[in-house]
């Protein structure tokens, strides 16, 4: 039992510890692949290439000031951060990274723990996160947040249904909840390719959810200048910016898990597998950014009801008619 | 099974003790503080600020929420009916469609009542 909690102590350290670095090396990754495609250079400063950047930066904002509006709410806007990274950072609790290790002559798994409703609950602790944006924008008291955490709401939760309703077609074929299971039903064919309507609702839908361009409209910064979290400063902003990070990694590892077969592949270890397929996702969150324009909110609305909704329930739909068929 | 969730508390508890940490430990150790009227005032691009911004929002943002309400449910009900599919057969997915069919013409209503037009 002592030995088991150890086990387990050491795993939540690994996961957390790596998260935080993923998080981190994003922003370095994001400037490099821009700079890239800008044909700049991006960060070259800080250590080889800019690869210290993260760090220091990461320690200039632990070094500012943190300023608290003299009219805001105070516990509201202490708390919002708070709501807002924690959902972002426990939905890895339950994503697989591998099946299971032999160390030291004991069998480990390679995720947390496998709870037997784990899509549900990535879904119900994410759609969490909106509570941390609307507190923040609505408790600095500033015109610019309050705008950008009404229109970040709106978007989530129209975005949310098709995202929810997307992936029921994968349910159907997988037959579980558990995340385990669903990469376990993947070992012949990807889902990808049984649910290509669907992986492509999910994506745009992942997109969105994460407020990145081109649905970037809670901080559009030529108009809202940072939208939600103007008025913070310090480590609350840091929080802010790790929480963004952290659903972007958290989206494409449930992308790969869901879609692309998770840890499964030939030759190299299935932790390589996983982090190379998650990877390829975040690289294409950044080639979307460098590459689309934002959308008009109208726009934006528009396709999300009009469009996004009807189609994953036609793919529902058409999933159901097949296998019923069969 | 408690012992799954058990886990996911702990990795909670990880979570809040790191962010907790970061702020109230270790920023403070290491941060200023020389707070200021004009520092402290709201921003509002280098004026002063007017009015302020607790104010009532627009009713189309309520009309989105209310239509989501409606989708939110039929996606928790779709979950549990996915995911036994197969044992059902044939006839759970006409209910299933029935089921959707009836949210369906909710939607085309708000369509055609223009609660879906952003004005």
């Amino acid at each position: 039992m002592f030995e088991f909690i150890i086990i387990m102590l050491v795993k939540i350290a690994v996961v957390f510890g790596a998260l935080l670095l993923t998080v981190a090396y994003l922003t370095w990754l994001e400037r490099k692949v821009i700079g890239d495609i800008q044909v700049r250079l991006g960060p070259m400063r800080v250590g080889y290439h800019g690869l210290l950047q993260p760090i220091a930066d990461g320690l200039k904002l632990l070094f500012k000031e943190d300023i608290i509006p003299a009219e805001a709410d105070r516990t509201v806007y202490l708390l919002a951060p708070l709501v807002a990274i924690i959902p972002a950072l426990i939905s890895f609790a339950v994503i697989p990274f591998g099946s299971q290790v032999k160390i030291l002559g004991r069998t480990i798994d390679l995720y947390i723990t496998d709870v037997n409703i784990g899509i549900l609950f990535i879904f119900a602790v994410a759609s969490l996160g909106v509570y941390g944006i609307v507190l923040a924008g609505w408790s600095s008291n500033n015109k610019y947040s309050l705008l950008g955490a009404m229109r970040s709401s709106a978007q989530m939760i129209s975005y949310e249904l098709s995202m929810g309703l997307s992936i029921v077609g994968v349910l159907m074929m997988a037959q579980s909840l558990s995340l385990v299971q669903i990469v376990k039903a993947q070992s012949v064919v990807w889902f990808i390719l049984l649910q290509p309507v669907g992986f492509l609702i999910y994506l745009i839908c992942a997109v969105a959810e994460t407020n990145r361009a081109p649905f970037d409209l809670p901080e559009a910064e030529t108009e809202l200048v940072a939208g939600f979290h103007v008025e913070y400063s310090s480590m609350k902003f840091a929080l802010f910016f790790l929480a963004e990070y952290a659903n972007i990694v958290t989206v494409s590892a449930l992308a790969t898990t869901l879609f692309l077969g998770g840890w499964q592949g030939p030759l190299l270890p299935p932790v390589a597998w996983f982090l190379l397929k998650v990877f390829a996702f975040i690289f294409l969150f950044v080639w979307l950014r460098a590459t689309l324009p934002r959308f008009r909110y109208d726009q934006l609305m528009g396709f999300g009801w009009k469009v996004l909704l009807p189609v994953s329930l036609a793919n529902i739909l058409v999933t159901g008619l097949i296998m019923a068929w069969r | 099974m408690a012992a799954d969730y058990a886990y996911v508390g702990l990795f909670l508890l990880v979570g809040i003790l790191f962010v907790v940490f970061t702020i109230e430990v270790l920023s403070r150790l290491l941060r200023p503080s020389r707070p200021n009227p004009e520092k402290l005032s709201t921003y509002e691009c280098g004026e002063r600020p007017i009015g302020g911004s607790w104010i009532q929002f627009h009713v189309r943002y309520y009309l989105y929420a209310l239509v989501y309400i409606v989708f939110a449910v039929e996606t928790v009900f779709l979950f549990p009916w996915a995911v036994a599919f197969h044992r059902l057969g044939f006839f759970a997915f006409i209910e299933m469609m029935i089921f959707i069919a009836i949210l369906l013409v909710g939607l085309a209503y708000a369509w055609k009542k223009g609660a879906l037009e952003w004005v």
